[in-house]
């Protein structure tokens, strides 16, 4: 860290001696393309948040709708009296708890012993996972199979066929071939078996993968919408996104038909509704996005 | 279990030794191998009705075999060879925007000093990648409406028709790019960020004594160290030439864009799911399944022979 400092400010003090007109224009390139990036990124999220909160009339004159001018809340109170919307999101959030546990535990407990560098069969384990990661069944037989094994309209549907990616699997296994061999063998030889040694020894060893590959699959489990379109009809089973999605592209969720005045309102509830899909998100983001990059980093090593 | 363990050739030890000497091992894995066997090689398995004529109340054992009668009708079939040009329309133009913009944009980081402009860049940058498509079209659309839109408006100030971008045919392409690049290109520039802090400092300073100026420091050392990992994604991408995304063109595509924007994803999802025809879809899928495997093959295998650095 400290010998970085040094080299900064000598890189530093390089620059102030000749900074020439190759810096200015790359210098400025740099920085401006960066801000019209951010600038990109922010904007559309400006104009979605000052929609939700605006009254009909800002809403439908035309002209930027970038900043809010006048507050109104209607289209959060139309959302808050929804109850699909908020039986969704509690779905949602049932369904990423429980999936993101049960798939980080079936996760390590699959990457931990194709660590071990001696296990018979390891390779043709391995290929046999990997081979999935760039051929699959298809989207077909993929549905007839989940109807056949009778997970159409269950919840378990949500947590099953998504327990593990083999990226997730990969990236655990290369941070646990990466963990001293030494510590194995002395917990072996006072005893412990592959379990403990796993739970005792590799788990508390692995803090940063496992709170990567937690927040992959916890995201995967917000974000997805697919497998409920696929495969669930039942609206008391329906997640967050799929609702959101059917709000988005019909302006009013099934019980709502009966409303009268559904133009005025419903470009700000669409509005509001995705401000409540992003809120979780945008709160934990900050906090949690070192622990992505972190994994991302873990990933791009080879084993 | 057995067709897996066949291929781990090189064990000196019997089947059963192994078996028993490192049992808790394989008792750990059996719920991930079932996981794996149930829900990707079920599929596979599957794929079989591609060849038939699939009923849903006989079953794979019941329905007759056709043969290679779907694979012959996909090809006559009007509506998939235009949503192949379309899918092989839309992913070039996204490999030759969407693949390069993170290389830029890492390197542009690396040029920025200013710590915390350049943190908040990044954090701003990686954001829309926790977003979903569905989310991501709301917003999208919204941006692009053609009363409210910032673009739009500018349009009109300078004397144009607003377009409504998302249902307009010449422009839907567009907007798939442009919001696959606004959702990816901060987090696929993380992998190349990394590449390039990984560059040994003293290759500046020889380049710097050498009288490189930074254009140049660019171009000769931050641009060959990055190569190596520009080449293994560039594999992975080319294997996704196919590989359209069904989550994003799902959320956009309406039927005034159906012309341009359909792609074989959204087209199994029409014509299998919605209208049962099960195994014609299934051959579909199989068809693209089988030429992306052989494209990543094939890319790997050309690495591997230029550059000694592959996916493995």
């Amino acid at each position: 860290m400290k010998k970085n400092k040094n080299n900064d400010e000598e890189i530093a003090s390089v620059r102030k001696r000749k900074r020439s007109r190759e810096d200015w224009i790359v210098d400025g390139f740099a920085y401006g393309m960066a801000a019209i990036l951010v600038i990109a990124i922010i904007l559309p999220f400006m104009q979605v948040i000052t929609v939700s909160m605006s009254p009909a009339s800002v809403v439908n004159a035309t002209g930027f709708h970038l900043f809010p001018t006048k507050f109104d809340f209607s289209g959060y109170k139309k959302i808050a009296t929804d109850n699909n919307f908020w039986h969704s999101y509690l779905n949602t959030i049932l369904r990423a708890v429980i999936g993101t546990s049960s798939g980080v535990l079936i996760t390590i407990m699959t990457a931990y012993p194709l660590s071990k560098v001696n296990l018979p069969y390891r390779k043709g384990l391995m290929l046999f996972v990997v081979f999935t990661m760039y051929f699959s069944g298809g989207m077909i037989p993929k549905y007839l199979l989940i109807k056949n094994l009778h997970l159409t309209n269950n919840f378990l549907v949500y947590i099953l066929p998504c327990l593990i990616t083999g990226f997730a699997l990969i990236i655990t296994r290369n941070f646990f071939m990466s963990i001293p061999g030494e510590l194995e063998e002395s917990a072996k030889i006072d005893g412990a078996t592959p379990w403990r040694v796993l739970f005792g020894i590799y788990l508390p060893l692995s803090k940063p993968v496992v709170a990567t590959i937690s927040l992959w699959y916890c995201v995967h489990h917000w974000n997805s919408w697919m497998d409920n379109m696929l495969y669930v009809t039942k609206s008391n089973l329906y997640v967050l996104q799929y609702v959101l999605q059917t709000i988005l592209t019909n302006g009013q969720t099934a019980d709502m038909e009966t409303m009268t005045d559904v133009i005025i309102h419903t470009e700000t509830m669409k509005m509001a509704a995705l401000v409540l899909s992003l809120l979780p998100i945008v709160c934990t983001y900050p906090f949690l996005q070192k622990y992505f990059v972190k994994g991302m980093l873990v990933g791009s090593v080879k084993g | 279990m057995t067709a897996v363990t066949a291929k781990g050739k090189p064990v000196k030890k019997g089947f059963l030794y192994n078996m028993s000497h490192y049992k808790e091992y394989y008792i750990m894995l059996i719920p991930g191998i079932l996981f794996f066997l149930v829900f990707c090689y079920g599929p596979m398995y599957g794929l079989v009705i591609a060849f038939q004529n699939y009923y849903p109340l006989k079953g794979i054992s019941g329905s007759p075999f056709v043969g290679l009668k779907h694979f012959k009708a996909l090809f006559n079939d009007p509506f998939f060879v235009s949503v192949l040009k379309n899918t092989l329309i839309i992913s070039f133009y996204k490999l030759l925007i969407c693949f390069p913009a993170p290389i830029i944009l890492s390197l542009i980081l690396n040029e920025i000093k200013c710590m915390p402009f350049k943190k908040f860049a990044q954090s701003i940058s990686y954001l829309p990648h926790f977003v979903s498509w569905v989310v991501v079209s709301g917003i999208i659309i919204e941006f692009l409406s053609p009363s409210r839109g910032p673009i739009n408006i500018l349009l009109q100030n300078l004397g144009f028709e607003s377009i409504f971008f998302v249902a307009e045919p010449k422009c839907f392409r567009g907007v798939l790019v442009l919001s696959d690049l606004w959702k990816s290109i901060g987090w696929g520039s993380i992998v190349y960020l990394a590449a390039v802090t990984a560059v040994d400092p003293t290759l500046y300073e020889a380049a710097e004594m050498d009288g490189a100026g930074r254009i140049k420091k660019i171009i000769h050392v931050t641009l060959p160290a990055l190569a190596p990992i520009i080449t293994v994604m560039l594999i992975m991408e080319s294997g996704k030439i196919l590989n359209d995304s069904f989550e994003q063109v799902y959320n956009f595509l309406t039927p005034s864009t159906y012309s341009v924007g359909d792609v074989i994803s959204t087209f199994v999802y029409r014509m299998g799911i919605q209208k049962m025809q099960y195994s014609f879809t299934t051959a579909v899928d199989l068809f693209k399944n089988t030429i992306s495997f052989i494209l990543v093959i094939l890319t790997n295998y050309v690495a591997r022979k230029t550059n000694d650095y592959a996916l493995w």
